[in-house]
């Protein structure tokens, strides 16, 4: 290892944020340099003196009565207005009767009318791409660039293997894993990054053989692709613009020229 | 009833988390009473959408809120000058001098810590706090301040780095005078 890596990779060691190999390896380098040795040590000096209990401001006890005043306060204003909405039932049931009878007239209405399942599977896919990035922690089971450690993630969690590429070079960055239920099944999720753009990319068998051509849908200003290939389905969303994410799914298909 | 329960599930999730909630935004507003209303008005806000809340970590989901609540503070209440724009690279420090300094580094108080701590711009200042005294992971900083793990990553070596030169250098003061 270079003492530029070490030096790079100090941080991650002092926090304990390193995978194992790595961290050996740093072990091994602070061991033989006596430059990178040094920075360490002065890591760990600094970190002990800004990890001080008497930084840490515990709140004041008058606050914790005085959110809990308010909260109670908050709760109370939320039923009044619970209550005033029961004028608004009526209302309410009309509307509630007008859906019935859309529902039915749906239901009765000619298949090609409705929905299709593209459209149905391109709601959930929007929503849970929104999901996907609105809960702190929800956009990836496992974190990590490596396509080596992303692929046998999946292993025993998905009845398939999923393609796991990076595509860095190209500048988009693969981010991460996770499981999600789609389609009625459980999807494996890539992630991948471009600039400060997240692309959810799920993929899942496909039911039957052959493959299909690129589909483009816009829905609430997310761009989608879909297609089918190699035995797979595949749905990549992001907020990216179209042609880069046309791109990004070329790529997908054909791996970089 | 309903908004009982509300208020219980909410308390019981959230309100433990008090003491890191406080101490975000106390070292954010770097002042007692702005700090209080400021993680007050975090409390609210984070009940009205306690329906967003799937479970799961509450203190991440909560330091989230309050990070944003104080940094609507401090468009407020504050002269722009002090977020210093992340671009702005002409006081980034090198690493080339600093080791030596490790020694030097041992005999500095606990006041002058504080204070350069204080110091730092709030960029560097948020990540050290939540990563030293919060001891929260890169991803847990990077999903409080919807940061990528990247940036987090850089934020805090930039962090140390400041730091450690606003220490060495009154040291280096103290020494001579």
């Amino acid at each position: 290892m270079s003492c530029q890596k070490a030096q790079e990779l100090i941080h991650g060691y002092v926090d304990g944020e390193l995978d194992l190999v790595r961290s050996l390896e740093v072990e091994q380098h602070i061991h033989e340099c006596e430059i990178c040795a040094r920075a360490y040590r002065s890591q760990t000096t600094l970190r002990s003196f800004v990890k001080n209990d008497s930084f840490y401001y515990p709140a004041p006890e008058k606050l914790k009565k005085r959110i809990q005043s308010s909260l109670r306060k908050e709760a109370k204003s939320e039923v009044t207005q619970r209550a005033f909405g029961w004028r608004w039932l009526t209302v309410g049931a009309s509307l509630a009767f007008m859906l019935l009878v859309g529902v039915v007239a749906w239901r009765l209405a000619p298949r090609s009318i409705r929905p299709s399942g593209d459209e149905l599977l391109a709601q959930e896919v929007v929503s849970d791409h929104v999901r996907s990035l609105q809960m702190p922690g929800h956009l990836t089971d496992v974190l990590s660039s490596d396509q080596h450690t992303v692929k046998p993630w999946f292993d025993g969690k998905v009845d398939f293997a999923p393609p796991v590429k990076d595509f860095a070079s190209q500048d988009f960055r693969l981010y991460g894993g996770r499981l999600e239920y789609l389609n009625n099944r459980t999807v494996a999720t890539l992630i991948y990054q471009r600039r400060l753009h997240y692309i959810n990319l799920y993929i899942w068998p496909s039911e039957q053989a052959g493959s299909t051509d690129e589909n483009a849908i816009q829905r609430q200003g997310y761009n989608m692709i879909h297609w089918t290939g190699s035995g797979m389905n595949f749905w990549a969303i992001s907020d990216l613009n179209s042609v880069e994410l046309h791109e990004f799914a070329r790529l997908v298909q054909q791996g970089p020229l | 009833m309903q908004k009982q329960k509300k208020l219980a599930s909410f308390e019981e999730a959230v309100l433990p988390h008090l003491n890191a909630a406080y101490n975000l935004a106390h070292w954010l507003t770097r002042n007692d009473t702005d700090a209080e209303d400021v993680v007050q008005e975090a409390y609210l806000r984070a009940f009205k959408f306690f329906g967003g809340f799937h479970g799961g970590d509450g203190r991440a989901w909560l330091l989230a809120i309050v990070r944003n609540a104080c940094y609507t503070w401090m468009q407020h209440n504050r002269s722009p000058e002090l977020t210093i724009p992340l671009d702005d690279e002409l006081h980034e420090i090198e690493s080339k001098d600093l080791n030596p300094e490790a020694l030097l580094l041992q005999s500095a108080d606990t006041q002058m810590v504080r204070q350069a701590l204080e110091e730092l711009p709030v960029e560097f200042r948020e990540v050290l706090v939540l990563r030293e005294l919060e001891e929260m992971s890169y991803r847990e900083i990077a999903s409080i301040t919807d940061l990528p793990l990247g940036t987090v990553m850089s934020r805090l070596a930039r962090g140390r780095k400041r730091l450690q030169l606003a220490l060495t250098n009154q040291m280096h003061a103290e020494v001579l005078s």
